[in-house]
């Protein structure tokens, strides 16, 4: 069986490259590991399936599907049954089921190794998103602003919640806003974590103006019967900021078009 | 045990908890308070928890019990320094402290107390 495959090693491997879509000498590299596993009776396949591993990594990288992936691997067998049905020996015949029995496992793992390397690229991708979704940013001396994108759930809120009270304490600030303009919907879970965030932030001696509230929004809110109390609710980020500005007890003159002066009272 | 100690600063008094409270000694501290907000004459007191890193609802229900009992005895009573983690367990526990003023730390309390007890003058 093994002299078989090295004796063919060339046409094999060129017509397995035609058959599937990959590089050839990738193609002949996991060959000849396979090659080698099958001269050792097949016992320590660790090589090669680092190798596999390696291939299925990459492609699921550059976003090859399943089953183009796993195809790679099982088109050897397509590749070497054309040799062997041109020989047609039995004994031949029944080492080229054992051989597919190989291949099929090989195959399998490829799989697997794929939908492995996926998932840890789905895993990165969701922590980056969360690590890039939560920027706490500062407007003025002591006021800070959250603005919120997209869907928020617990994980996220809980992250919003830390690094607010967290800039919080490093920057000494009094005032937050938490901006939720790019926020599309809002339901009880999301007002409910809203408002744990502005209680902690009131808990820690800062106050809290919740901005961007669109009519929809409001209106939901509403309907849903949600009960904001008193905290401080405004239409843009703009309003939050002016009320801040009043309640830190700084003054904005002129107009803002041309020029805006800005004087810090003295408490 | 160890108590609490309660400093006097100008008419306010300043209580920095430095060690993780027990059940007791929560107990003993507001009962100090409360002789020493009366014997001082205390307009003003203030409660630095910047050291403490693990609260429970007792101690929660502690600084709400403490700021109650101030205010029965027309002191103002402010929290200050407390840490995120514990604002936020405070949170999930439910306890918002409706009626505790905060600050961010000692000097911020300072302020507010000047600025409030100035209005009230």
């Amino acid at each position: 069986m093994g002299e078989l495959l090295r004796d063919h090693e060339e046409q094999v491997v060129n017509r397995w490259a035609q058959s599937v879509d990959a590089p050839r000498d990738e193609l002949l590299e996991l060959y000849r590991a396979i090659l080698g596993a099958i001269e050792q009776g097949g016992g320590d396949l660790a090589d090669l399936r680092g190798l596999l591993t390696e291939l299925s990594r990459s492609r699921a990288r550059v976003g090859y599907s399943p089953a183009e992936t796993s195809k790679a691997v099982f088109g050897l067998k397509g590749a070497f049954y054309e040799i062997v049905v041109a020989d047609a020996d039995t004994e031949v015949l029944r080492g080229f089921i054992r051989f597919a029995r190989l291949i099929d496992d090989l195959g399998l793992f490829t799989f697997e190794a794929y939908a492995e390397a996926r998932e840890k690229i789905i895993m990165d991708q969701a922590e980056q998103l969360l690590e890039l979704s939560t920027p706490v940013v500062k407007l003025w001396d002591g006021i800070l602003a959250v603005p919120l994108i997209g869907t928020l759930d617990s994980a996220r809120t809980q992250v919003v919640m830390e690094k607010l009270l967290e800039a919080l304490v490093e920057t000494g600030a009094e005032h937050a806003v938490i901006d939720i303009t790019g926020v599309p919907a809002v339901d009880t879970q999301v007002a409910q974590h809203l408002l744990k965030t502005v209680f902690a932030a009131r808990l820690m001696g800062a106050e809290c103006v919740i901005s961007g509230i669109r009519p929809q929004i409001a209106h939901t809110i509403v309907t849903l019967g949600i009960e904001f109390g008193d905290i401080v609710t405004k239409t843009s980020l703009a309003d939050a900021l002016a009320h801040a500005f009043r309640r830190s007890g700084v003054q904005v003159s002129g107009r803002p078009a041309t020029h805006v002066t800005v004087r810090a009272e003295q408490a | 045990m160890d108590r609490v100690p309660i400093l006097k600063l100008g008419d306010l008094l300043i209580v920095s908890i430095q060690v993780d409270l027990d059940d007791q000694s929560v107990l003993v501290l507001q009962e100090d308070l409360a002789a020493a907000v009366v014997s001082r004459g205390a307009k003003g007191v203030i409660i630095d928890i910047s050291a403490v890193e693990i609260v429970d609802s007792f101690t929660g229900r502690m600084l709400a019990t403490i700021a109650a009992m101030c205010r029965m005895l027309d002191a103002h009573a402010v929290v200050v320094g407390m840490r995120p983690a514990v604002a936020i367990t405070l949170v999930e526990l439910g306890l918002s402290l409706g009626g505790v003023r905060t600050a961010l730390d000692l000097e911020k309390g300072v302020a507010l107390l000047n600025h409030v007890g100035g209005t009230a003058r």
